[in-house]
This record gives structure tokens, sequence and C-alpha cells, in this order.
């Protein structure tokens, strides 16, 4: 049976990074990746910005050039599904019924996008925005595509909404909430790119439940909503979250939750499985709340890719990354620094008007978090706030021709 | 093609052959430079891909952008003639470029 001192299971951006830091922080043993996706390693965001509209071509957006990889002795094995871990033989078995030892196992899995669960969810036509696979497949089908609906006002329905639009389809965009970004962002940001979708023609519809998809001859043709109304489609994007993929660590002992918790050092409760990255639930010390959380970001898959990779090479240090994300919509360039859930207080900095200004989110006093749009000086400056739970005078906050480094300082 | 001369967080040096009109991220990503993390892509949001130009080069970059500027900030290790690599576009007049990595943050 092949064996490997660490075998990373998941080849995306937790995992990858994981193995390139462990060759940066001089680990010496052997290392393999397995990865169901049939590519190498590559950068998922551009899967719903500039992959989709068509302005970068696949080969840009690899995490890492095919040499490098086995340049550095990491042994990436695309196509290759985990299917079972047993922890204490310290073995995995794949969808070929291979087994192969480890010595310490690297979870780096992600998660499955979250299907719809109403009649028509599987006819052609209907996409999630996860893969490479699942872009290419919805690139396929644009020409034939007028009307395109999005099920879920999240980040990655708005950011495709966004260059649908730009690519003269007629979009629709369906949210649950009474706002988009519920999840996500306070009501002011959430009212802001709603009103932004709705001014480029982009109809977003709030409060709204979907009874079925309707289909003909196995293709959707368009969306039945629980009021009644049907909204034809030639084409359904579902960008209503994800499911950690971690069945193969609950059946061998882990309890149910969502995502599989680990500690400081991403340890999960099996001996030597490490978890990092999407599904890796954990208590970051940013959040308003102690319960563990999963923070479905780069910043996050890297920075806790870091603390595996230094907590193997023999110099642990917890998880104590401030939490970064950002979103292209449009012209719109957003920024977030710190987790804004939990918050208490929200204060608009400078004017939504002007298309550039920020939304400061703080919990009793101190700030939290801050989502910039088009406004990276606050970003940058507003880390430091963050980083501090630094406790700021809301009108302060407000006056955006006060630099927020001043009030770092204060 | 040009080349450009990337030295490591080590002070190693390596050469990379770089087409014209592509940025320098991108560049040194595909050249295998493992410390370049690049995290966002290219797209002005991270600060990952911070370089550091020789300064005999200085004059021959287009000036940065104000999105450039501020965000440079994000690191501790900003000096006089840092960069973010994704927003430099790699030209003739660039030819033997020496950038630095930065080091990390
Ligand atoms: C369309 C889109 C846009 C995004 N935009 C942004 C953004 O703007 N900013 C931002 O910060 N984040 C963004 N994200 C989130 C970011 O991409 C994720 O947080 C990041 O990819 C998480 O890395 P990961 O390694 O945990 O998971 P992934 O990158 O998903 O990698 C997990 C890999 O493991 C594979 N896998 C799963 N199960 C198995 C198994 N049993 N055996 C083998 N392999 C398996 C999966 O197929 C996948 O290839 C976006 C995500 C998407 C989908
Ligand atoms: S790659 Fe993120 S700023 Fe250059």
């Amino acid at each position: 049976m092949q064996h490997w001192d660490v075998l990373i299971v998941g080849a995306g951006h937790a995992g990858a990074q994981v193995a390139s830091l462990l060759r940066q922080q001089n680990f010496k043993g052997s290392v393999a990746m397995f990865g169901d996706e049939p590519e190498h390693p590559y950068e998922r965001p551009p899967l719903s910005k500039d992959y989709l509209s068509g302005e970068k071509t696949f080969d840009r957006l690899a995490l890492r050039p095919l040499s490098f990889w086995a340049e550095q002795g990491i042994e990436v094995v695309p196509g290759r599904r985990v299917v079972a871990v047993d922890a204490k033989a310290h073995r995995v078995r794949t969808a070929s019924g291979e087994e192969f030892g480890y010595g310490s196992l690297i979870w780096a899995t992600g998660g499955a996008p979250r299907k719809l669960s109403c009649p028509g969810h599987d006819l052609q036509g209907v996409h999630s925005v996860r893969t490479r696979a699942d872009v290419d497949r919805m690139m396929a089908g644009l020409d034939r595509t007028k009307r395109v609906v999005v099920v879920g006002g999240g980040y990655i329905g708005l950011e495709a909404a966004s260059v649908l639009t730009k690519l003269g389809k007629s979009v629709t965009v369906l949210e649950a909430q009474d706002r988009v970004l519920a999840r996500v962002a306070g009501e002011a940001l959430s009212r802001f790119y709603e009103a932004e979708h709705r001014a480029r023609g982009v109809d977003v519809r709030l409060s709204v439940a979907v009874e079925r998809l309707e289909g003909e001859d196995g293709r959707v043709t368009g969306v039945r909503l629980v009021d009644g109304s049907l909204l034809p489609a030639d084409m359904v994007i579902v960008g209503i979250g994800i499911v950690p993929a971690v069945e193969p660590l609950v059946a061998a002992g882990l309890p149910p939750a969502n995502g599989v918790e680990v500690d400081e050092y991403c340890r999960t409760a099996l001996p030597d499985v490490f978890a990092v990255g999407d599904c890796a639930a954990h208590r970051n010390p940013y959040a308003a709340s102690a319960a563990p959380i999963r923070l479905e970001s780069v910043q996050n898959a890297n920075d806790q890719a870091k603390v595996v990779a230094k907590f193997l090479t023999g110099q642990p240090e917890a998880y104590d990354a401030v939490p970064w994300f950002w979103s292209d919509q449009f012209d719109l360039r957003l920024q977030t620094v710190g987790l804004s859930t939990g918050y208490d207080e929200t204060v608009v900095r400078g004017d939504p008007a002007t298309r550039s200004f920020s939304i400061v989110y703080l919990k009793d006093g101190a700030v939290i978090a801050l989502d910039c749009v088009n406004i990276v000086r606050d970003y940058v400056q507003g880390k430091a706030l963050v980083k501090a739970r630094m406790k700021v005078e809301p009108p302060l906050l407000a006056d955006g021709a006060t630099p927020l480094k001043s009030l770092a300082a204060a | 093609m040009g080349t450009i001369l990337v030295e490591n967080r080590a002070g190693v040096e390596t050469t990379l052959k770089a087409e014209f009109s592509r940025n320098l991220m991108e560049v040194m990503r595909e050249g295998g430079v493992g410390e370049i993390l690049a995290l966002c892509g290219g797209t002005c949001s991270c600060s990952t891909c911070h370089v550091i130009i020789d300064p005999a080069f200085v004059d021959r970059l287009d000036p940065m952008g104000s999105d450039e500027h501020d965000l440079l900030d994000n690191s501790e290790h900003r000096s006089p003639t840092s960069r973010l690599a994704c927003q430099i576009v790699f030209k003739e007049t660039m030819d033997g470029l020496r950038v630095k990595i930065a080091p990390e943050d």
C-alpha cells in the first residue's frame, strides 16, 4: 500500500496552500494531494467573475504551474475521490476501491453546492457555480440563453447576475429573505446592491420562494414561484450555499455538524486528522460569538493552511488571522474586513450615492467589521480598528473626511 | 519575450522569461515563484503580490493608481519602491527588470 507522510484530500485553495507551505517550511517528508476534480489546483473566485465573463481563460487561473508540483516533490492526483477514512489505521479508501496510508491527513474538501430540492431541480439548464466544470457547462449554454433566473441573492448569485447582465442577458434574482446578502452583510449594504442591480436592469425579487422548476423535453423553461407566478427562463443558476463535504469523516466517527469541528490548530477530534478551508468549523477570534463557524473565503483557506503547515513543521501557532473577503460586481469593488455577524450597530461612512463608501459594524461599541465599496483606503485602515477591537464613537466613524488611521492612533 | 529577475525571501535570484503585455504577478506565478500568493488573483484586492522594485527600474514603470497606492499600506513592509505585481504590465522598456518579493506580513 502506498503511504505518504502527509496526505491532503481536496486540491482546492486550502489543500494547495498546505502543500506549498509545507515545502516552504522545509518539510522533508512525502506529500500527496488527491482531488476529485480533473484539474490541478485553480482559483475559484474568478468562476463567477472574469472567467464567466470571458475576460480570463482557464490557464490564467492555475494556482501554480503544473511543473511546480513535481519540482516541489508534491504528488498531485486529480480525479481521485476519497470515500472512506480509517483514522485508527491511518488509511483512506478512494472511489475506485484503492487504499492508501498516511501519517497526517489534511481534509480540505470544501463543499458541494447546495441543490434545490423542488421538482425540476435536475433539469438541463440548471447550474451550480462551484467548479470549472459547472461554469463551462453554463458558458456552453449561453448562446441559446436570453433569460436567466438566479436563485439566491448571495455574493456568488449577485456576481453571476452582474456578469450575465453585462453579457446582455435578461436576469432575475430570486431571494427568499427580504434583502440580498442577508446572511453576510448589514441592511445598508444589501439595499445598496439591490439598487445597483436594479439600476442595471436586474429584476431583483425579495421574499419569494420557488415552488418548482418547469421544463420541456428535460430542459428548464421557467421557475414557478409559490405565489403561482411563472418566470420564463432558459437557464437557472442556483447559488444557495454549500454543504461541507465531510461525510467520510462523520462515518469515521466525528459527530455530524455543519462542517467538521477543529481546534485552534485545525485539528479534528480524530488522531492526526486536520481540516482546513470551507469545511472547517472553527472558533474564530474575530467572531462575535464563541460558537464554531465556517468561513468560505480564500483568506480563511490560506491562513488555516498556514496553521497546519506550521503545526506539522513543529512551529505551532494558533489561528488568529483577521478575516477578509472581496466581491466584484459591475464596477463595484467590495472589500470586507472582520466578521460582521452579531453586530448591534452600523455606521454608514461616506455617501452611498457617490458609490464610494463604507459600512462600519460595531458590537458593544467596538469595531468588528467593515464593508468597503470602492474605497480601498477604508478597508486598509479599518483593519487596524478591527484588529484592536477599537471602541470609536459612531459620529467619528461616520465622517468620511476623517481618516480611519487617525482613529486607530487615538 | 523579455526577462525579469526575481529575488525570493531567501535572497535566491531566478531569471524568468516573460511575455510582454502580461502582468508581473502572473509571470511570477507561472514561473513557479512559490512565495507569490496573489490571493485575489490580480484584482487589486489583497496586496499579497507585493514586490519591491530595483530602484534602477522605478522610472520605467507606469505610475501607480490610487487603489494600488492605498492597498500597499496594508503591508508593514512597504518601501519607497514597493508595488503590487498584478498592477504592473510588463513592457519592452522594462526588459531585465529586477524585483524582490516583499517580506511576508
Ligand atoms: C464562484 C465562487 C466565487 C467565489 N468568490 C470569492 C471571492 O471573491 N473572495 C473570496 O475570498 N472567496 C470567494 N469564494 C470562496 C473561495 O473560493 C473558497 O472559500 C475557497 O475555494 C475554499 O477553499 P477550499 O480548499 O476549502 O475548498 P475548494 O477550493 O472548494 O477545494 C476543495 C476541493 O476538494 C475536492 N473534494 C471534495 N471532496 C473530495 C473528496 N472526497 N476527495 C477528493 N477531493 C474532494 C473538491 O472537488 C474541490 O476541488 C468563491 C467561491 C466560488 C465557488
Ligand atoms: S494579487 Fe491581489 S492585489 Fe495583486
